[in-house]
């Protein structure tokens, strides 16, 4: 429903990875393909350890890929002649337990990313960081540091530290992972806010089904390792969303129909007992 | 809150006190233990009691020569110290972020860690011009091991979530280091100094109870401690044990006080 001005359509074609250290040929990705338009909010559900952070740190550029294509806007980020995409302030991570620079206030933080780039002047970029801090109602807390905040808050932050840099696409991983279900809600509520007021693409990696279905406009169902994508779900709930959608009939219905494909990966993934892959 | 603090703050200092003030009272009983009760306590061998100690130590106070004995220990752990931390924190960063030169330098590091800083003394008064300059060296040493091995472990367990974040967000190399690798590490670079300064104490004083023969003044704390046993007086050797405990402390407590202004984070976390 919202369509970024600025781009940010994924296109990820034919992708696969192969784990190879000292010839253990593990394979994490398997010919996974996923085309995310421009504004979307694209979730990506999968049981734990099944290759989905694989998938996230090859767009990211963190990690090379084994063959495929991983495009931006049409633009090659990478393929099997260059494995290793470039990283970039296009494409911001907010990671798995929250990676804000302890020794930063909250402020420091979001201000980072523009003065590093030399985009704005350090003074600028607080300005601007102190705004849209206190656009996601974190003014209060701007000048403490990460230690001194909640989870919640901490990764609020984290991801206004992700939109300053004005990123095409926000590829979030598991970010509310840790958190109980009360904080969950109402990060989500929070997220989606941000997100309508600032529509940017979003690539979110959960192995919560309800998470996924809650804020997503597609769910991407992935099998486990070699990951590949098994089912696309178009949730057609109506947006805003807020926490009285979990309980509407719609959502449960949705929920049936998505824990019916993710649970046999589940089980898979669990008899395969392997260790999750960072 | 603050005044919780105040009060709990007022606690812990009252119940130091309260130890320190026992301690000296059974020892003030264990040294007069043969006198007054007429049998030697097993394994209580002859003590002077902390009274005579306290005495003597009021005397030593005016002694000019005790505050030089100070001044040369303190400023042999300094410039020692100091080195160690100017040469040990770029090395052991430069170890942690440059793999050739990790496989270069680290195992000549590993074989000359092991061995003892006092072990260093014979050959680094032949080789060092002053007798001064060796002690300053093996001081060095002792602290220099402790912050390189520190640093180094410190700097190669930077979250990898940091780095990535940092070059997500247009770092180069050089705000990578500064602002990333550096302030990341500065937990490290201080435990490395904390241990570091305990470890000069230790060398300081040995070092001059070994080097340092023949001289009444800048002979330092460890050759008090040592002359006064040559001289008889087991009191005045007690008073400049203590004295390098409070020598030591409070340059333990400069650390601390340096740490907590450069990372107030890590308080707060």
């Amino acid at each position: 429903m919202n369509s970024a001005q600025a781009g940010g359509s994924l296109s990820i074609r034919n992708v696969s990875k192969i784990y190879d250290p000292e010839g253990a040929n593990i394979k994490a990705l398997h010919d996974c393909s996923i085309d995310i338009a421009a504004g979307e909010i694209c979730m990506i559900l999968g049981p734990s350890g099944c290759g989905k952070t694989t998938l996230l740190n090859a767009v990211a550029g963190f990690h090379g890929i084994s063959s495929g294509e991983i495009r931006l806007d049409g633009t090659l980020l990478c393929n099997t002649a260059k494995p290793q995409a470039q990283q970039g302030p296009d494409r911001m991570v907010v990671f798995q337990n929250g990676a804000l620079f302890p020794w930063k206030t909250l402020l420091n933080n979001v201000a980072y990313g523009p003065i590093v780039q030399q985009r704005l002047s350090p003074k600028e970029a607080r300005a601007k960081a102190l705004d849209m801090l206190g656009e996601a109602g974190l003014a209060d807390v701007a000048h403490k540091y990460p230690g001194e905040v909640s989870s919640g808050m901490a990764r609020r932050a984290e991801i206004v530290r992700a939109l300053i840099n004005d990123p095409k696409i926000l590829l979030l991983d598991e970010p509310y992972r840790a958190m109980d279900a009360l904080t969950k809600a109402i990060m989500h509520e929070n997220l989606l806010r941000i997100y309508d007021l600032k529509p940017v693409t979003i690539f979110f990696i959960t192995h919560d089904l309800e998470e996924a279905i809650f804020l997503g406009q597609r769910v991407v169902i992935m099998t486990t390792r070699p990951a590949t994508t098994k089912e696309i779900i178009e949730i057609d709930l109506p947006y805003p969303r807020d926490h009285r959608v979990l309980s509407s009939e719609a959502f449960r219905l949705l929920v049936t129909q998505v824990k019916a494909s993710v649970h046999a990966e589940a089980k898979k993934a669990f008899a395969a007992g392997e260790k999750e892959r960072a | 809150m603050n005044l919780n603090k105040l009060i709990l703050k007022n606690q812990a200092l009252r119940r130091g006190i309260i130890a320190i003030i026992a301690a000296l009272l059974v020892w003030e009983i264990l040294a007069h233990w043969r006198l007054w009760f007429g049998y030697s306590l097993p394994g209580i061998g002859l003590m002077p009691p902390p009274s005579a100690v306290l005495h003597l130590w009021g005397k030593v106070l005016l002694d000019g020569s005790y505050w030089l004995s100070w001044y040369a220990s303190y400023s042999r752990v300094l410039l020692g110290f100091c080195l160690a931390m100017l040469l040990g924190i770029p090395f052991g960063l430069m170890l942690a972020v440059n793999r050739h030169l990790h496989a270069l330098f680290f195992p000549i590091f590993e074989i000359l860690r092991p061995i003892p800083p006092l072990a260093w003394v014979p050959a680094s008064l032949i080789f060092w011009p002053t007798q001064e300059m060796s002690i300053v060296f093996v001081i060095f040493l002792g602290a220099f091991y402790a912050i390189v091995i520190n640093v180094l472990g410190g700097a190669r367990s930077i979250d990898i979530r940091y780095l990535r974040a940092a070059q997500s967000m247009g770092a180069g190399q050089w705000s990578l280091f500064w602002r990333v690798v550096l302030p990341a590490t500065l937990p490290s670079i201080f435990t490395g100094a904390a241990v570091g300064m305990g470890i000069t104490w230790e060398v300081v004083v040995a070092a001059e109870m070994i080097a340092v023969g023949g001289r009444v003044y800048g002979g330092g704390l460890g050759f008090f401690v040592w002359n006064s046993f040559v001289g008889g007086s087991t009191e005045q050797a007690i008073i400049g044990m203590l004295s390098i405990g409070i020598a030591g402390y409070l340059a333990s407590s400069l650390i601390r006080y340096i740490g907590y202004r450069l990372m107030p984070w890590h308080t707060a976390a």
